[in-house]
């Protein structure tokens, strides 16, 4: 506010001055300038009257001539006032047009709108910054959801295409450079609201900046930052940033553990997929032989490094090896788009190829030659930008991964149900038979669609029921909440899957459990589960009815009665 | 030497001479209270508030507010001169002229504090 008053003030102050001095001349020439009334007598005009001729012949000239007719001297006059007055109007009206065009005078209008929108908002919120391919992907993820965000990013056509995006929810969006503080409170890094910052810029000097300033103004909220260089991410973990990603890290992790686990990778993406999606099929990649990789660039690094690491024998193709830097095992030099290089790298006999390039035409060619070349081929396609994922689709490789969306829904995922990333966490240490156990019963749960995660804290809030009746020192047990409260000999469609106490973390904890007040439970089940299980969380009377299988009766009257008896 | 500081000092010392030059005399007696003079007043204290635009100093601030009091009450005093003259038709009475007389006197009174803050400006600064 005060920022537009100032530029409209200081760009109007020469316009205004001379407006000012030639309507002062022109009065004072009219006033000075002896005239005649009707009668021929001498007379002077006086300041009323003056002003209200040159008022209107400054903009509208044809009034005629006030009250008196004027003679030759003061038509001489005015005819001269006539002049100067219209182009000192065109003049400010000229200035104020171009300060309204002004790109700077632009800015401030934007920005002044944007701060009143965002110091309106009543709902929790994130803030994004970078609104690129991840942070559009987990935009969408959260408005999906019904959650709230506002999007920060340095180029103005993000920001427009933002606009044009077709979302659930309304986004405030902001041109602003996030690595600068102004930039951020307005956004609204100060917000009570805000529930959590996400860096997500390209920039990992910029995401380090954002999180030191989230760090500093507002310490208490979530802080997700993405950090492509381990000495970055050291730097944000020096002061506390708790979530820190790397894109490249993140995407070769989780194709490894395509790979490699696929009853796990599996129920990952089962977990944190999106409700109403159909259950995916699960793929077994072939193992024995080698696997082909296609770009060395910090995705393929990454990448080859788990592969090895999974014991996988790799041949690397790679166009530029001097520019990346030399594979450290077998390699062959191309990019993979001909059958020369893909023969070279011994296509027919190997298991599988990973199209790894970043250029979506490269990726998409390499898969089209190489599967002429062996029809058989258990192919991993990179599709780098979102609106080629139909182009992909086309083609049919077993998978796709969109490194983008990959580490927008893990982010997704640890701001809606922190407990479902410390579930995949803890899953990745224990046995792929635990796993494959888990799809299976997942797969018999809920027949077609992914199953729905939910978090349920044991507190006041979200489980009164069970609170007071655990204050009344009636053992509850996990088996007693599995139990449907309209019959409680039907089983609820659900399975418990990790369980919080203090510090302790009991992953598929066992029906005997006992709940303890302060306990945090995370839950997958089929759609509509949810809404049943929370009537024996909160009300007193389905909870007793679970319990004892007797119910109680509500009222006062009754309640006698069956004392009496 | 800042021409800024300059002009507008010219501006704001001239409107309260003038002013004053308006203000003396018996106050309701219209013989002693000329309307060029008002005129002139007018047009200088605008000048002088114009020129206060956009300055985001603190004693910018005030010397905007403390001329936008003048010209206000200057304005005002026009308007009740315009109005007994021609629209009720009372003519210049002293009951009127005294009106328009003590505005201006309040006018005054705002540009004398406008004098005073850009004294104290200048002594504070001492360059």
């Amino acid at each position: 506010m005060d920022n537009i008053v100032f530029i409209v003030l200081r760009r109007m102050r020469a316009p205004l001055l001379w407006l000012v001095g030639v309507y002062a001349l022109a009065l004072l020439g009219l006033v000075l300038i002896p005239g005649q009334d009707a009668q021929g007598r001498p007379w002077h005009m006086d300041f009323f009257h003056a002003f209200y001729f040159v008022s209107f012949m400054s903009t509208t000239i044809g009034f005629g001539e006030v009250p008196y007719e004027f003679t030759d001297g003061q038509r001489l006059w005015v005819t001269l006032c006539i002049y100067a007055t219209v182009v000192v109007w065109i003049y400010a009206i000229g200035t104020l047009l171009t300060l309204i065009q002004d790109r700077g005078f632009q800015q401030a209008i934007t920005e002044r709108r944007f701060a009143r929108r965002i110091a309106r908002l009543r709902d929790r919120f994130y803030l994004v910054c970078g609104y690129g391919e991840t942070g559009g992907a987990l935009v969408r993820a959260l408005t999906e959801r019904g959650q709230h965000a506002v999007a920060l990013d340095i180029r103005e056509e993000r920001i427009s295409a933002l606009r044009l995006e077709p979302l659930r929810e309304y986004v405030p969006g902001l041109c602003g450079d996030a690595s600068r503080p102004r930039h951020l409170l307005a956004a609204g890094l100060g917000h009570p609201r805000c529930a959590g910052v996400v860096a997500l810029t390209n920039d990992n000097q910029a995401n380090l900046r954002i999180a030191l300033a989230t760090r500093l103004l507002h310490p208490d909220i979530q802080l997700i930052c993405r950090a492509d260089s381990r000495a970055v991410e050291a730097n944000m973990a020096s002061f506390g940033t708790p979530h820190i990603y790397d894109p490249f890290e993140t995407f070769a992790a989780h194709l490894a553990t395509a790979l490699e686990s696929p009853c796990l990778y599996l129920l990952n993406q089962w977990l944190s997929g999106e409700e109403s999606d159909p259950l995916a099929e699960p793929r077994f990649p072939p193992h024995g032989r080698h696997w082909v990789v296609c770009g060395y660039g910090r995705f393929g690094k990454a990448l080859v490094r788990r592969l090895t690491e999974a014991g996988l024998a790799v041949v690397v193709v790679e166009a530029d090896p001097e520019r990346t830097g030399r594979p450290t095992g077998e390699w062959v030099r191309g990019v993979g788009v001909d059958a020369g290089t893909l023969g070279r790298a011994g296509i027919e006999r190997a298991a599988g190829l990973v199209a790894g390039t970043d250029d979506d035409a490269d990726n998409l060619s390499i898969v089209m030659t190489a599967r002429e070349l062996n029809p058989d081929l258990f192919v991993v396609a990179r599709a780098n930008l979102e609106e080629n994922q139909t182009l992909f689709a086309a083609l049919s490789p077993q998978m796709v991964m969109h490194p983008a969306s990959i580490v927008a829904n893990r982010i997704r995922v640890l701001m809606a149900t922190p407990l479902l990333s410390e579930f995949e966490r803890l899953m990745m240490f224990q046995e792929e038979t635990l796993a494959c156990q888990l799809v299976s019963r997942l797969a018999a749960l809920s027949s077609e669609r992914v199953p729905v995660v939910w978090e349920t804290p044991i507190d006041d809030e979200a489980a009164h029921a069970l609170s007071v009746g655990l204050g009344e020192s009636r053992p509850v047990r996990l088996a007693d909440l599995l139990r449907d409260p309209r019959g409680r000999e039907q089983a609820l469609a659900c399975i418990p899957l990790l369980l919080v106490r203090g510090r302790d973390r009991m992953l598929l904890p066992g029906e005997e459990t006992r709940l303890h007040p302060g306990e945090r439970l995370l839950f997958c089940g089929r759609p509509g589960v949810r809404g049943r299980m929370e009537w024996t969380l909160q009300n007193l009377h389905a909870l007793n009815y679970v319990l004892t299988g007797e119910s109680r009766p509500q009222g006062w009257v009754w309640r006698h009665l069956i004392k009496g008896r | 030497m800042n021409p800024e500081k300059v002009v507008f000092g010219f501006f704001i010392v001239l409107s309260l001479t003038l002013n004053f030059g308006f203000f003396v005399g018996e106050m309701d007696n219209p013989e002693h209270h000329h309307v060029l003079e008002l005129f002139a007043v007018i047009v200088v204290n605008l000048v002088a508030t114009i020129l206060k635009f956009g300055d985001r100093t603190q004693m910018g601030a005030v010397l905007l507010s403390t001329s936008l009091v003048a010209v206000l009450q200057l304005l005002a005093a026009a308007l009740v001169w315009g109005v007994a003259l021609y629209v009720t038709g009372t003519g210049t009475t002293s009951a009127v002229m005294a009106s328009v007389v003590s505005l201006s006197g309040g006018a005054m009174l705002a540009n004398v504090i406008s004098v005073v803050l850009l004294i104290i400006e200048t002594v504070m600064l001492r360059r």
